[in-house]
């Protein structure tokens, strides 16, 4: 038993050649995109106007900043249930503050705030007490929204001040909303910090063996921490925009939410059980959902038949390499 | 006397119990038997979910997409029920639980024959299951008038002065028992939720029966789906809607570990006493119903704590057992 020779050379980055680009998920991924955007030109004359796909980018800002540190948490191996419930946690007490005359910039800080506090609060529960996250956030998931009920009940807060109204409805630059450039300036974010740090190959680590990741030196706790607080930041964040974009607050704001991002997650090729994953599968798969939902919406179908569409896609675009090996003959394994 | 508390259930039990005192000190009406038979009749669909989805949470999977099950088989028997109000109420029930167990053997096959991890495919199953209702009811309600009265009232009939619908949940509880502790079957699901290689080893077929647990599911909630559907009178879209995570709740408070292999009938069974008890509870004793959800996420994340604590110390048990072995 000889043990295989050490390879010569260690790269930095681990870049693949472009053949294997070609075959990647990202590349299946572009190919669906263009596939239904296609599909949606031909079907609807109103999808191609610039105003129109602007539009489409407000289905899927909020959820997607929420996917990409949602990403990153899967990838080290957990979950996060409650995104949805910080929301509506969020939103609840940046409508307190309102009713107490706050202005923008503290709405703001206390949406975000919130959001950390209670991602925080997750990490503590899973780092500290080393329990499952799948149980912990389904249990402060009704925590959260549970308070959002307790103080609103069956109310609504309303009078946001108008300058509020910027974040979720307000434009950048000609057709590029706040909320899709906040998304991309995001994007490029946790693209660098997943895909170019060295805390996001210590996240990888941790995803594919968190014992060996341990022994060699890395703080998984901490990292697991690290990233339930920014699940919990980015749920604050996007709190901030709904609650500006809808102007109320209703304690069932956001209902549903964490499936679709976690939705997006698994569709853009992350693995669920940890380990693997890419940035910009993420952002092409918001991508995909908007252009779904979007697309199906200018054809007068209710979101409901869509969700069907998004639950085949999801199924489909995890079955289809599965299948594919399979009828190779496991080369491509 | 040692062992008899090692058991989760006792504390459960006594938990439950301290939770009635506590309500009765505020309600005396709410410990008499008449009250917690009512108890036990609105938790009666809870119960036999939380039994359903226990069986894949054994075998360390997950099925949320129960709830949309629910939705869609109630929908179909309503339907059923308002076009052909001559077919018999035990007909609808065996329909209610071939849709119910189709719906359950795709989520089975795609996780035993491709091998994705059952919370992709139930999270997508959820959504098309659900979308699936609105395409067959074209979006409109079946409302109580439209229901026969046989449909509505077979699970209210008295039998032995209990309701029917309780004697379903006693029946599913002691089917569920018989499988879980004294058939091969209910051996190989504790099994692969311990040890899915030794299991392979062992001779279970690992795939062929997560099959089988998602079959299980499936039948429990397309039963649940006539049962809920007769009792709230009304079938929508909107039925049951994010109830997946009430069915888990139960379990997780239960004593189920998510993690598979660890859990019970009993267990399964007095956590979903124990929500439904809180949720019984609390327009009694005049706390307004928005506090319903607070206090079940509380009681998960304290159960979690607790079940966590016990898990650690059985894994070093056996650990030290093998080692002296």
């Amino acid at each position: 038993m000889t043990d295989p020779p050490a390879p010569r050379h260690i790269p930095d980055r681990l870049d693949k050649p472009l053949s294997s680009a070609i075959f990647s998920w990202e590349a299946l991924l572009v190919v669906v995109a263009v596939a239904i955007f296609v599909v949606n030109s031909f079907a609807s004359p109103y999808f191609l106007d610039p105003w129109s796909l602007s539009d489409l980018t407000f289905n899927f800002t909020e959820k997607a900043l929420i996917a990409l540190a949602m990403a990153l948490l899967i990838i080290s191996g957990e979950i996060d249930l409650s995104v949805a419930a910080i929301i509506a946690l969020a939103s609840t007490m940046m409508g307190m503050a309102v009713q107490a005359g706050a202005g923008t910039p503290a709405l703001v800080l206390i949406g975000i705030a919130v959001g950390l506090g209670c991602g925080a609060f997750n990490g503590l529960l899973v780092t500290r007490l080393g329990l499952p996250s799948i149980v912990v956030t389904i249990g402060t998931m009704s925590l959260f929204r549970g308070v959002a009920f307790i103080v609103l009940g069956d109310q609504a807060y309303k009078g946001y001040p108008a300058s509020f109204a910027f974040f979720g409805q307000g434009y950048v630059w000609w057709v590029v909303s706040f909320e899709l450039a906040l998304f991309l300036i995001a994007a490029v974010i946790y693209w660098f910090v997943l895909h170019r740090t060295s805390f996001g190959r210590r996240v990888f680590a941790i995803g594919n063996n968190p014992v060996a990741a341990q022994f060699s030196g890395v703080r998984v706790d901490r990292i697991k921490f690290i990233l339930f607080c920014l699940t919990g930041l980015m749920s604050g964040i996007a709190a901030v925009l709904i609650t500006s974009r809808l102007g109320s607050t209703r304690p069932s704001i956001a209902q549903g939410y964490e499936l679709e991002a976690i939705t997006m997650v698994v569709l853009g090729g992350v693995s669920i059980l940890g380990g693997a994953g890419s940035i910009l599968g993420v952002v092409l798969a918001a991508f995909i959902m908007g252009l779904v939902t979007f697309g199906l919406g200018l054809l007068n179908v209710p979101g409901i038949v869509m969700s069907i569409f998004i639950g085949l896609l999801l199924i489909i675009v995890i079955a289809l390499p599965i299948v594919w090996r399979r009828l190779r003959g496991g080369r491509f394994a | 006397m040692k062992n008899f508390l090692k058991y989760r259930e006792i504390w459960l039990l006594a938990a439950i119990a301290m939770l009635i005192g506590l309500i009765s000190t505020r309600f005396p009406g709410f410990a008499n038997p008449g009250n917690l038979r009512q108890v036990f009749n609105d938790t009666s669909i809870l119960m036999i979910l939380a039994l359903g989805q226990m069986v894949v949470i054994l075998t360390r999977s997950i099925d949320l997409s129960m709830a949309a099950n629910l939705c869609f088989t109630g929908m179909v028997v309503a339907m059923l029920n308002a076009a052909h109000p001559a077919i018999p109420i035990p007909l609808l029930i065996v329909i209610a639980l071939l849709v119910g167990l189709v719906l359950g053997a795709i989520n089975g096959l795609l996780v035993w024959r491709l091998n994705i991890p059952s919370i992709v495919v139930t999270l997508g199953t959820l959504t098309i299951y659900r979308g699936a209702t609105f395409v067959i009811s074209g979006g409109a309600w079946v409302n109580a008038d439209q229901m026969s009265a046989d449909f509505i009232n077979f699970q209210r009939a008295a039998f032995l002065g209990i309701p029917v619908l309780s004697w379903i949940a006693l029946l599913v509880i002691a089917l569920f028992f018989l499988v879980m502790t004294r058939t091969a079957l209910g051996r190989s699901i504790y099994a692969i939720g311990v040890n899915p290689t030794a299991s392979v080893y062992a001779g279970i077929d690992v795939g062929r029966t997560k099959f089988i647990v998602f079959c299980i599911s499936g039948m429990i909630g397309g039963l649940a789906g006539y049962l809920w559907i007769s009792r709230y009178v009304i079938a929508s879209v909107e039925v049951a809607n994010g109830y997946e995570l009430n069915i888990i709740a139960a379990c997780v408070i239960g004593g189920i570990s998510i993690a598979g292999g660890i859990g019970s009938v009993g267990g399964a069974v007095l956590g979903a006493l124990f929500l439904g008890i809180i949720s019984n509870a609390l327009p009694v004793i005049n706390i307004s119903p928005f506090w319903q959800m607070a206090i079940s996420g509380s009681a998960i994340i304290l159960a979690v704590v607790l079940n966590a604590r016990g898990e650690r110390r059985q894994g070093r048990i056996i650990l030290r057992k093998a080692e002296a072995a």
